[in-house]
This record gives C-alpha cells, sequence and structure tokens, in this order.
C-alpha cells in the first residue's frame, strides 16, 4: 500500500520551491539512476552477450542464450516447475491465512496484539534460520514432521519432503503466510462491522455472514495478498536451494548457479531477466484484471 | 462482535504450531549435548555455542553483518530524509513516478538485483569490496527507511513549522530544532527495520560477498549446502535471538503493527 505516499495532498509547488524539491531529492535520485538504472540496463545487454569456456564473456550482439533458453525443454521444465510451485504456495497461504486472518480480528484485543506478532514476527527472522528449521523438521523418512502426521493418522507411509517439490512448497507457504494473513487482516481492519450486525439481525447465519457479507468484501485483500505470495514464491532463493538441493532448479537457483558456479553469466542474465519480465507482466496483467473487476463491482 | 468457536480456536492452535515449529526446532536443536543432530530431552547444554567461537569464519561473517546493517541502514537514512521530505511537502511533476523507483527495490526480485549489482561492481572495479556491499545494501533497504520517514514526515504538525517560520527560523535551524526532533521516532524505527533487512538478506548478497566480505547469512547458507550439523543450529538461535531482541525493542518503542502496516501489503525480503 503507497497510503503514506498518496494520502496527504501537499501544497501545489510555487516557483522557487523546484529548486529545493531538486535539491532535496536530487541526491537519491542520482543514486537509483546510477546503482539500480545503469546496472539493470547493463544486466539486459549481457543477456545478449556471447560466452565460452576458455574465451569467456564476449560484448557481441547475440540471441543465442535467449535461442537456448527457449529451444532447450530443460529451461521450459525449469520455469514450469518455478511457476508450479509459486502457484502450490499461493493456494496453501491463501487456504489457510484467509481464515486465520478472520479469526485474529475477530479476537479481544490483547491477545489479537499478541498472535499478530507470533504470526507476523517469522517474516523478520533469518529466511536462512526458518528454513534450517524445516530441514530439520523434513530430515529423512523418520523426520519430526513425518512422525507427526504419521501418529495423527494423516498419512500411512512417510513422505519425501527433503529435496522434493513438496517440502519446496511447505516450507515456502510457511515463508510467505505472514504476507497473506496481513494482507487479508489490512482488509479486514477497513470493514465495518455494522453490515455484519445488520446480516445477523437479519438471520442470517455465520456462514452465510462469512460467504455473502465478509468474503466478497475482503476479496481484494485476499488477491493482492495472493500477488504479493506469488510473486514472492516465484523468485525465492534460499527455500528452494536448502529444501530443493542441487538437482531440483528452479529460476532464482539456476541463475545463481550460471553466475557463481558455471560462469555463464550472459545465460544466467538471460534468466535472471526472463523471470523479470514474466513477473512483472503476470503482477501488472493481474492488477488490472483485479482493478477493473472491482471497478465494476462498486459502480 | 462474535466470540470465535471451538473449531476455529483449533485450527488457530494448529496454524501457531505450524508458524513457530521450524524457528522452536531450530532453537531446540542448538542445545543439544551430543555431537549430532538431536532433539534433548533430559540433558541440555551449551556447547554448541562455545563452538562457534573456534569457528573465526562465523564469528567474523556475524562482525561484517553488524557493522554493514548499521552502516548501509545509517547511509539509507541520509539519502531518505530529504527524499521523504520532497515527497511529502511538495507536489512537483514525477513525484508518483519518483517514490515509485524509491521503492522499486521491493518489487525487483533480490536475484535479479543481485546479478545487476555483481555485473555493475565487477565492471567497474570494486567486486567482492564491503563499499560494494554497503551500496547494495542501502538501496535494498531504501524502501524500508523511506516508508517509515515519509510515514513521519506526513503526520507532522505543521502548525509547529510555522510558529517556528513566524519566530525567524532559517530552513537549517528549522530541520535542526523543529523537524528532525518530531520525526525522530520514525527515523529510529525505519533505521531498525532497514538493519534488520540488511541482517537477513541472502539472496542479493550471495551474490556479491567474497571471502573475507562474507555476511553472516551468506556464510551460513554456504555451510548449511554442504552439511548440516548442530553448530549451524546454535549460529541460526543466535541470530534469531538478535532479531527478536530488535523486534521486541521496536515493538515497545514504536508498535511492530505501525512498522509492519507501513510496510504491509507490499513486499518485504521474506522471498529471498
Amino acid at each position: 500500500m503507497s497510503a503514506a505516499v498518496t494520502t496527504t495532498a501537499p501544497a501545489p509547488a510555487e516557483t522557487g520551491e523546484t529548486r529545493t524539491v531538486l535539491a532535496l531529492a536530487l541526491p537519491a535520485l542520482m543514486l537509483f539512476v546510477g546503482v539500480v538504472v545503469i546496472p539493470l540496463a547493463m544486466t539486459v545487454m549481457l543477456s545478449f552477450h556471447d560466452w565460452g569456456q576458455y574465451k569467456g564473456i564476449e560484448p557481441v550482439f547475440i540471441l543465442k542464450n535467449w535461442q537456448e533458453i527457449a529451444s532447450d525443454p530443460y529451461y521450459a521444465e525449469m520455469f514450469w516447475r518455478t511457476f508450479r510451485v509459486a502457484v502450490l504456495a499461493t493456494l496453501i497461504t491463501a487456504v489457510f491465512g484467509v481464515p486465520e486472518a478472520y479469526i485474529l480480528h475477530r479476537m479481544s484485543g490483547p491477545w489479537k496484539g499478541f498472535f499478530l506478532l507470533v504470526i507476523l514476527g517469522p517474516l523478520l527472522i533469518s529466511v536462512v534460520a526458518r528454513t534450517l528449521g524445516w530441514a530439520l523438521l523434513f530430515g529423512g523418512n523418520n523426520g519430526l514432521a513425518n512422525k507427526l502426521l504419521m501418529s495423527l493418522g494423516l498419512i500411512s507411509s512417510p513422505v519425501r519432503f527433503m529435496f522434493t517439490e513438496t517440502g519446496m512448497v511447505v516450507a515456502l507457504a510457511h515463508a510467505m503466510m505472514p504476507f497473506m494473513v496481513l494482507a487479508v487482516w489490512t482488509a479486514l481492519q477497513r470493514l465495518d462491522p455494522q453490515i455484519e450486525n445488520a446480516a445477523a439481525s437479519l438471520g442470517a447465519g455465520s456462514l452465510t455472514v462469512i460467504r455473502r457479507i465478509i468474503l466478497p468484501q475482503i476479496m481484494p485483500g485476499v488477491l493482492s495478498g495472493a500477488i504479493i505470495v506469488f510473486s514472492l514464491s516465484a523468485s525465492a532463493f534460499a527455500t528452494p536451494a536448502i529444501i530443493g538441493g542441487r538437482r531440483l532448479k528452479v529460476a532464482a537457483t539456476l541463475a545463481y548457479d550460471e553466475f557463481l558456479n558455471t560462469l555463464n553469466w550472459p545465460l544466467g542474465a538471460a534468466v535472471a531477466v526472463l523471470l523479470l519480465i514474466a513477473l512483472v507482466l503476470i503482477v501488472v496483467g493481474s492488477n488490472a484484471l483485479i482493478e477493473r473487476r472491482y471497478q465494476e463491482m462498486f459502480r | 462482535m462474535t466470540r470465535n468457536g471451538p473449531i476455529a480456536l483449533a485450527f488457530h492452535a494448529l496454524f501457531v504450531v505450524f508458524m513457530l515449529a521450524p524457528i522452536v526446532v531450530v532453537c531446540w536443536v542448538a542445545f543439544t549435548p551430543e555431537g549430532f543432530l538431536s532433539i534433548p530431552t533430559t540433558n541440555f547444554s551449551l556447547r554448541w555455542f562455545r563452538t562457534i567461537a573456534a569457528y573465526p569464519e562465523f564469528v567474523h561473517a556475524f562482525g561484517v553483518s553488524l557493522w554493514l546493517g548499521a552502516l548501509s541502514s545509517f547511509v539509507s537514512l541520509l539519502f531518505a530524509v530529504p527524499a521523504a521530505l520532497a515527497i511529502s511537502r511538495y507536489r512537483f511533476p514525477g513525484r508518483e513516478a519518483l517514490s515509485a523507483l524509491f521503492l522499486s527495490p521491493l518489487m525487483i526480485p533480490h536475484v535479479v538485483l543481485g546479478i545487476a549489482f555483481l555485473r555493475f561492481f565487477t565492471s567497474v572495479g570494486v567486486g567482492g569490496t564491503f563499499l560494494a556491499l554497503v551500496i547494495a545494501h542501502v538501496i535494498v533497504v531504501f524502501p524500508f527507511a523511506l516508508r517509515l520517514t515519509l510515514a513521519a514526515a506526513t503526520g507532522m504538525d505543521r502548525r509547529i513549522e510555522m510558529a517556528a517560520i513566524s519566530l525567524g527560523a532559517d530552513g537549517w535551524t528549522m530541520f535542526r530544532r523543529v523537524i528532525l526532533p518530531s520525526i525522530l521516532p520514525g527515523l529510529i524505527s525505519g533505521w531498525a527495520l532497514a538493519f534488520i533487512q540488511s541482517f537477513d538478506d541472502l539472496t542479493m548478497t550471495v551474490f556479491l560477498a567474497a571471502p573475507g566480505t562474507e555476511t553472516l547469512p551468506v556464510r551460513m547458507f554456504l555451510y548449511i549446502q554442504d552439511n548440516i550439523d548442530p553448530l549451524v543450529t546454535s549460529v541460526s538461535a543466535s541470530v534469531i535471538a538478535i532479531t527478536m531482541t530488535v523486534l521486541i525493542l521496536l515493538d515497545r518503542f514504536y508498535g511492530l503493527d505501525r512498522v509492519l502496516t507501513a510496510k504491509g501489503g507490499e513486499r518485504g525480503d521474506a522471498g529471498r
């Protein structure tokens, strides 16, 4: 939310103020142009360069890397896996995060604050430490996760979590859960409790209230949470690298490999640029769809 | 407002267990007295915490992370405060675009940023240095510093400034004596949040760190890639303890929900 950026409407600039604005914003602007815009442009350029085992990077303009990504099924499979894992993690966070946000919303003051801290806190705890925790829980066939699931009777034989997409999805869903809870919780805060009361006084059961009153109103929050979770999952690095191991590559871990192990920088740059473009298209596209849909609804 | 039913509370309990399980298990295993990964039940020992001292690369990486976090968050604020003042008090063409640019490190995947920084810093000849890490971290934590500074600057009572002007304060005096004191809580929180983000960053830093400039998350990541033993759990437990301390201070001082909702709805660094 860019609430802090857009809510206040400062006075229109008068002559002479332009200089003040420039003096204030110029240092940061120059920093960003120099260290963000230019390096990103250089990375796009890099993806068109040539590379060889012995000759290194050659600054020429060729489509070799892009053709390789387009033609080799290895890359299609890898991008498909990235996408699949991200979608599944998003679905899990929505299925569990939305009810949890609603439960939190209905709690009384001190409990609400405490559990909000417990659930959002992990967001700020080192992702390496959190993923290590999952690696410990998953570890082998007699890991704690399997013991627990089997003693609860949810599964009959151990599930392989380590070095599988299942494990990746579970650990990613855990890492992303706070974002979904936060997005839905923010939407719930804006809800008018009187509408809920009105529905109840007209004889609506609590399930009907949730389905007909609450859910439609918080849907924009759920969807924006889903977009955040999806784009973060699709570009996640630590979790797929530790849980997925060396074999099960996603876009971020493959780019890392090309840069720091194979040293084929142009190919790695092409993978990264493609990931960036795909994410921008998906995020911008779904944002536009959501906006159009909800504008129609509230017209 | 109706209370949560028993089913809702049972769901809630399982949810909380799910959220805390990996963190608890790391801290628990860290206290094992054994030489291998195990969950201690009767005997608890600090031997693996003492072992950290015998691994200079972890101690050194910890120092790098602390310095990097403190320095880059501070430098980031030096750029963010004037930018936030410009964005919050003036309307000028390109204002929206400017704030979008300043928040863009939240939108660009960190792996892409890491690659772009690696390419850039290598080609200007500072690849693998501490300076490169500081500049990269200044960029990555900038949105957090900017958000909280903006929130503080927007919430300021402008009448105090008018009073200062009417009493003859010039621009610099006004900033030092009026604006700075009133946005200071926001600045400190912004610094703390930026510090945590820098201290925890792996995805971007893993591309830039060289032997000697490895941060703690990078060192831990590279260690885990080879093997997982109780040592890395005690290091993780220490990192968790440090982050929790900053979090609790931040919560007492400013309110964690305020800090998190200021960045809420957008992206943080959790994907990494």
